[in-house]
């Protein structure tokens, strides 16, 4: 049987569809991380989404710049060392006043086996800060539904983007002797 | 390394004339620097998306863009070097197969913005060529005016996505230079596109 502890951990995807699907999102624009896998397969069963495949993240940011001028709205899903990727890109986000939401997978930060992933982790807030993204951070299982909720209604609301960190935390240790 | 091909006598502002010509009510993104001033030279229009910056995106709006609006016909119209940097895009696109995406690179071979330093595409990579290995079925490239009156057939109705790398003369044109202020441009785009949607 599972614990609490475990269910929660297996649920926050799930929870983050939901809001993306009662949020009318319809373009989901990712490159793969194993923090992500359940929600990238969700996105990709689901006939009223189109869930992309990108070579680099900063591809992302400007087919979602495409998106909304087209009427649609997206999400780019990345792990953290993806962020230092977008950051010219972004500033069509600045410059246009489009919405964004960016919801990142943190690695490089807690109980990290990786020593690569450090630096991009560490940086990861303050690059997307500087570069005019608004940033919330969750590292409870528990919180994600509320935070990717409120964000999703901040970045389309008010034309801006914003970006979710989920904390290692949150997705726990990789094991790497698999 | 390749040798480098004849330079391409080609004037830019008639070879994007011409791709707009009969352009429609397609949607259009440019590649900042020239491709977006030649755009605008041929004729100023709210469904001009005209970049001034993020340098190798313009493919991938004309992605998220086309996705968005599966009835409309969505022209990229860039630069060599722009096109280089975004060069993994042409891999995405081709994956997605867009079937209303079509990209014109306007290829002078050189970085026209910053001083005239010779592109990759002088010497000698092949753009067609790559878009051809990434699994474009229409990918074409395109160095006389008979050629291109010829591909634009294929530019405006064939199914997507279609790519072409057009070769013109390196010679500089007059400065023109549109609307740069990234909201207005936004909110005229969707205004056109979206009638009072655009707004919500």
């Amino acid at each position: 049987m599972q614990t609490d502890q475990q269910t929660r951990a297996t649920v926050w995807p799930d929870q983050i569809y939901d809001v993306l699907k009662d949020a009318g999102v319809t373009q989901v624009a990712y490159v793969p991380d194993a923090g992500h896998a359940k929600l990238i397969n969700r996105c990709h069963a689901d006939k009223s989404m189109r869930a992309v495949s990108l070579t680099t993240e900063e591809e992302g940011v400007a087919m979602l710049a495409g998106a909304w001028m087209g009427g649609a709205k997206g999400v780019l899903l990345m792990q953290s060392s993806g962020v230092g990727n977008c950051i010219n890109m972004l500033s069509l986000f600045e410059e246009c006043r489009l919405p964004l939401l960016m919801i990142v997978t943190m690695r490089g930060v807690w109980g990290e086996f990786n020593p690569w992933q450090v630096p991009m982790g560490g940086s990861t807030a303050a690059a997307l800060e500087n570069a005019g993204v608004i940033v919330h951070s969750v590292d409870r299982a528990e919180d994600v539904k509320e935070t990717v909720h409120a964000c999703t209604a901040l970045a389309f609301n008010t034309q801006r983007p914003v970006a979710v960190l989920i904390q290692q935390r949150v997705i726990g240790f990789k094991n790497w002797n698999k | 390394m390749k040798k480098t091909s004849k330079p391409s006598r080609l004037d830019r502002r008639k070879v994007v004339a011409a791709l707009l010509a009969g352009r429609g009510d397609a949607l259009v993104v440019t590649g900042l620097g020239s491709p977006t001033y030649d755009t605008y030279a041929a004729g100023d229009h709210d469904l001009n998306f005209y970049l001034w910056g993020a340098m190798g995106g313009a493919a991938m709006a004309g992605l998220g863009l086309a996705l968005a609006q599966p009835k409309r016909r969505v022209l990229v119209i860039t630069g060599d070097g722009e096109m280089l940097m975004g060069i993994g895009s042409l891999a995405t696109i081709a994956c997605e197969a867009p079937k209303n995406l079509s990209i014109a690179v306007i290829d002078n071979g050189h970085y026209g913005e910053t001083g005239m330093q010779r592109a990759h595409t002088a010497r000698g990579v092949d753009l067609t060529g790559i878009a051809k290995a990434a699994g474009f079925k229409s990918a074409a490239t395109i160095d006389s005016m008979v050629a291109l009156q010829r591909w634009l057939p294929e530019f405006h109705g064939k199914t997507g996505p279609v790519f072409a790398d057009i070769k013109v003369s390196a010679e500089p044109a007059p400065m023109r230079l549109p609307l740069r202020d990234g909201t207005a441009i936004k909110h005229r785009f969707r205004t056109a596109l979206l009638g009072s949607k655009a707004l919500e």
